[in-house]
């Protein structure tokens, strides 16, 4: 006899004990209240699937304050208002806004035919103005000073009247940049949800006109070939093909000590000034691209961090001597697209299947380059910039004892935003007032305390769902974004029960079966470890990770989606990979032999202990 | 016209005289696809064998004459006429065309499919399912001609006749061609689908198959392998391994015999990933053709080469095909978008 199964309510959630002040520490509006059991929540693992930093849920505020006001009142969807949200235990809970009532709708169909089909109409001028916009931003983030309060304020405040003190640049500084990240993503709103909704249209009469074609197939179909993402790997590229004309290929060689080769090309000769210099073109603005998703303050980005991109120049370099063609093919991918919209095309049964697809394949390749270009501004370069001058801030406190003698700039990232701006302030209050400010005594007990909670919090896992699961799931952005189905649902409530234990389930990225030595790799200080031919297993894999795709076998990771740009460089490399197993970080051991059969999206661990790897 | 008609000679269009099975066959061997060769025995050759026996006793006139509902009668009919049809003379002319096709085709050696090819619409109907004659690894000339009058005789089963009669079908127009090819002893061997069996999907290859001759597969001795590849992207993505607890091969004396397997033969796929991608080609191919989906029968010998052993159209979906739109065009395509924005279902 089995029972109903069903999600626990989020009443039934209890806090880690010994957290309850970390828990108490997030905003009043984001902790669950009794009410919260009668709707149904999820656990947001796609974009926070680790226990979240205080400082870091500065995204998901940000992301749905922008998200929602776009649903609900910009473009005004019909049948959806905004994402709420919820956190636990470090987890982010996330639940829809339904409308229902039928004169609502009717009334919001209007106002949404108004709208959306404005932007649908003039897509490419606003697109165009949006990227103007975004750069402006940019700009201005960039041009934010790095805070610092000096002993005597410069004489130039005296000499040009200025009349405000550097304590002051302090608040104005957090406040643009923080005010700045809001902005962006409004910005990133403003086309996201459309764009997607125009590809899932063509993707609902695929999946209708072709019942089994792959979601990869039909990605395959709409992707674009100039996308910017693609971009900073083909700078690694350029780079090495520099090297090599530039004869200053033998610097770099697998595991080489990134500064110390920095330093010799500094001093060899002309050439090696000159492929520096290269290297400061690709780093600005290509190299503003985070290793992970961008959403934790810990995903660093290539300039942050070259171990990522140096670790494909020897392989590249190789390839070039050795007379192999590493440019992306763009032509015959652009080929390949054209020719499978028409093979497809071919098969429907009706001139007007035919209209529609040419009418619908149409809308998808206008709107996609926004869906597919997007990131790099946003989720990249913006975020790394943001998350950058708050470490800033974290500098600067951290020299001012905020965290204790052992103190560090990270350490600002478990205050609130709303606690650091207090803190910048107990600062700015110190400095100027001339006293020690009460920071010191204040934050280091709190930090500890934090940090405690997050590592205790990764070590409890959270359930999937919560509350009532709802007949269907009809909320397009929940569709969209984090493609939540019913089906979806049914399996998370019979995990376990029937599963092979030794099966993991995800999204079938790129065709193709191999087996081979798991390396499971946390963060990119780790890449070292990767062998040639080796499987990657990491929890995000994007398109930054894409250099490193010419050493593996295939790849394999925690999250992301079959329309994730992960997915099409994976293609364009042959590589097959699985995405979003939700769990192979934790199941898959470092070294085990596994099997990625990247056509049915399922990875097979092939021994229960790892094998010991060679010296 | 002949008695006897290659392969390489006869098309589609030539189905009255070579039925459906030699026309799809000549068809393949015209559009360069690898077919094992082959010969039909023509209507032609049907038609005068018959008028040599009803020179000595009618036997069209008796069919027509049957009540299809005297069960008792229908029986005693076709005991009679299947028994002339083995029994009595074929007229020289004849029986040295088949003989002699069937010596340049075998070289004396090689065993043949006999295999009777239908020559209306109809008679591939499910109504007819199970007079389609077929009989593997024939060995000699003599062999071949009695398997010839075999086939010939299905047209006097008592099925066959009852059903002619419910139909009101003239008996005149009656007639059976017989397809002789050469035998593959194929390493593995099955059928495929150019669409989706389950979803009618036209954008998905079936393939199932099962080690030794498709035999197995066909008459359901078997569980296959089963795999569905993509039409147009060849991604792979359904393979259904199953234990394959027995094969059909030739046996020695003639004719075919079940083995039972085991070890790898049995739990391993019996088609690696680059023959599904082979078959695939070759699916489309043939379905491009003929312009619709086909159902196929595939063999691969023992060198590795594949071969078509027949195709016909897919029927089942096909009738469904095209009744309604997936979607009509909308006069501005932008209102596409309303059916994921507007919570219409």
């Amino acid at each position: 006899m089995s029972e109903q199964k069903s999600f626990p309510l989020p009443s039934d959630l209890k806090v880690v004990p010994g957290t309850e002040a970390a828990q108490a520490a997030y905003p009043y509006y984001t902790q669950f209240v009794p009410e919260d059991d009668q709707k149904f929540w999820f656990y947001n693992s796609m974009h926070f699937p680790e226990p979240m930093h205080h400082f870091d849920m500065i995204t998901a505020e940000a992301a749905y304050v922008a998200l929602g006001a776009f649903n609900t009142r910009v473009h005004v969807l019909p049948t959806a208002k905004g994402i709420d949200h919820r956190v636990i235990n470090g987890r982010v809970y996330i639940g829809g806004v339904a409308v229902t009532d039928p004169k609502e709708i009717a009334e919001r169909v209007e106002q949404f035919q108004q709208r959306a089909f404005y932007y649908y109409e003039h897509w490419e001028r606003l697109y165009d103005q949006w990227k103007v916009k975004m750069k402006a931003l940019i700009a201005d983030a960039q041009a934010l000073p790095k805070p610092e309060l000096p002993d005597y304020e410069p004489i130039e405040t005296t000499h040009t009247g200025k009349g405000v003190a550097s304590n002051h640049a302090l608040l104005d500084i957090y406040q643009k940049q923080v005010e700045g990240y809001h902005r962006m993503w409004h910005h990133h709103f403003e086309f996201l949800l459309l764009g997607y909704g125009a590809y899932m249209t063509f993707f609902d009469f695929c999946k209708k006109a072709f019942p089994e074609i792959s979601d990869q197939a039909i990605s395959r179909m709409v992707a674009g070939m100039e996308a910017e993402i693609f971009r900073p790997d083909e700078e690694v590229k350029r780079l090495a093909r520099r090297a090599v004309e530039l004869g200053v290929d033998q610097h770099f060689t697998d595991n080489m000590n990134i500064d110390q080769v920095l330093a010799d090309l500094d001093k060899v000769s002309n050439a090696g000034k000159e492929w520096l210099g290269e290297l400061e073109t690709s780093r600005n603005p290509w190299f503003n691209v985070s290793s992970g998703d961008g959403f934790y303050h810990y995903h660093r980005s290539w300039n942050d961090d070259l171990s990522l991109p140096f670790a494909a120049l020897p392989g590249y370099i190789e390839k070039i001597k050795a007379g192999a063609n590493i440019e992306r093919p763009t032509a015959q991918l652009i080929e390949e697209r054209n020719q499978l919209v028409s093979d497809y095309r071919e098969l429907l049964d009706t001139d007007e299947d035919r209209a529609t697809y040419d009418q619908l394949i149409g809308l998808a390749h206008r709107v996609f380059p926004y869906v597919e270009g997007h990131k790099f501004y946003c989720e990249h370069w913006y975020t790394n910039l943001f998350f950058n001058k708050i470490r800033e801030f974290g500098a600067l406190l951290a020299k001012n004892d905020f965290f204790g003698p052992e103190g560090k700039e990270d350490d600002v990232f478990h205050l609130t935003q709303y606690e650091l701006e207090s803190a910048i302030i107990d600062l700015m209050l110190g400095w100027g007032v001339g006293a020690t400010p009460r920071g010191p005594q204040h934050w280091p007990a709190i930090v500890a305390q934090r940090k405690a909670a997050i590592e205790e919090w990764g070590k409890h896992t959270t359930s999937p769902a919560l509350g009532a699961v709802p007949d269907v799931i009809d909320d397009p952005a929940i569709v969209m974004l984090w493609g939540i189905t019913r089906e979806n649902l049914d399996s998370w409530l019979n995990e376990g029960s029937d599963a092979n234990p030794n099966e993991l389930k995800g999204f079938a990225a790129c065709n193709g079966v191999v087996e081979g030595v798991a390396r499971v790799v946390k963060s990119v200080a780790e890449i070292g470890r990767i062998q040639q031919g080796d499987i990657l297993v990491c929890q995000v894999t994007n398109p930054t990770w894409s250099p490193i795709f010419q050493k593996i076998g295939a790849a394999v990771s925690d999250i992301g989606g079959s329309m994730s740009h992960m997915a099409i460089v994976a293609r364009e490399y042959g590589l097959p990979a699985v995405v979003g197993t939700g769990s192979a970080t934790t199941k898959i051991k470092d070294g085990q032999r596994i099997r990625v059969d990247g056509g049915r999206g399922i990875v097979t661990i092939l021994q229960d202990e790892p094998v010991l790897e060679d010296a | 016209m002949s008695a006897v008609a290659w392969f390489k000679d006869v098309g589609i269009a030539d189905r009255p005289t070579v039925g459906g099975k030699g026309g799809s066959l000549g068809e393949l061997t015209q559009a360069g696809i690898a077919v094992p060769p082959g010969f039909v025995v023509t209507t032609s050759a049907f038609e005068t064998f018959l008028e040599a026996i009803e020179a000595r006793a009618p036997v069209r006139e008796k069919v027509t004459a049957l009540d299809p509902n005297d069960l008792g009668a229908a029986t005693k009919l076709s005991e009679e006429l299947r028994r002339r049809v083995i029994e009595e003379p074929m007229p020289a002319e004849v029986e040295r065309a088949i003989l002699s096709a069937h010596a340049e085709l075998t070289d004396g050696v090689t065993p043949v499919a006999v295999r009777s090819s239908a020559t209306t619409e109809d008679a591939e109907d499910a109504s007819f399912a199970g007079l389609q004659d077929t009989f593997l690894w024939v060995l000699t000339g003599a062999d071949m001609v009695t398997k010839v009058r075999e086939c010939w005789g299905s047209l006097y089963s008592v099925e066959s006749m009852t059903y002619r009669r419910k139909q009101d079908f003239p008996e005149d127009g009656v007639a059976m061609a017989v397809v002789i090819q050469a035998m593959v002893d194929a390493r593995c061997a099955g059928v495929m689908f150019t669409r989706s069996p389950t979803t009618g999907d036209k954008s998905v290859i079936t393939i199932e198959g099962a080690p030794g001759l498709g035999s197995a597969v066909v008459s359901g001795e078997v569980t296959p392998d089963r795999w569905v590849v993509g039409k147009i992207t060849g991604e792979i993505s359904v393979r259904d391994i199953s234990d394959k607890h027995a094969k059909q091969v030739p046996a020695e004396g003639g004719g075919i015999k079940e083995v039972e397997l085991s070890g790898a033969e049995r739990s391993q796929p019996c088609l690696s990933d680059e023959e599904l991608l082979a078959l695939r080609e070759v699916g489309r191919k043939v379905e491009r053709h003929y312009g619709k989906p086909q159902d196929i029968e595939w063999a691969i010998d023992k060198a590795g080469n594949l071969l078509l052993l027949q195709s016909r159209p897919e029927t089942v979906w096909a009738t469904k095909d095209a009744l309604a739109p997936v979607k009509p065009p909308e006069d501005n395509p932008l209102k596409h978008v309303m059916s994921i924005f507007g919570g219409k279902k």
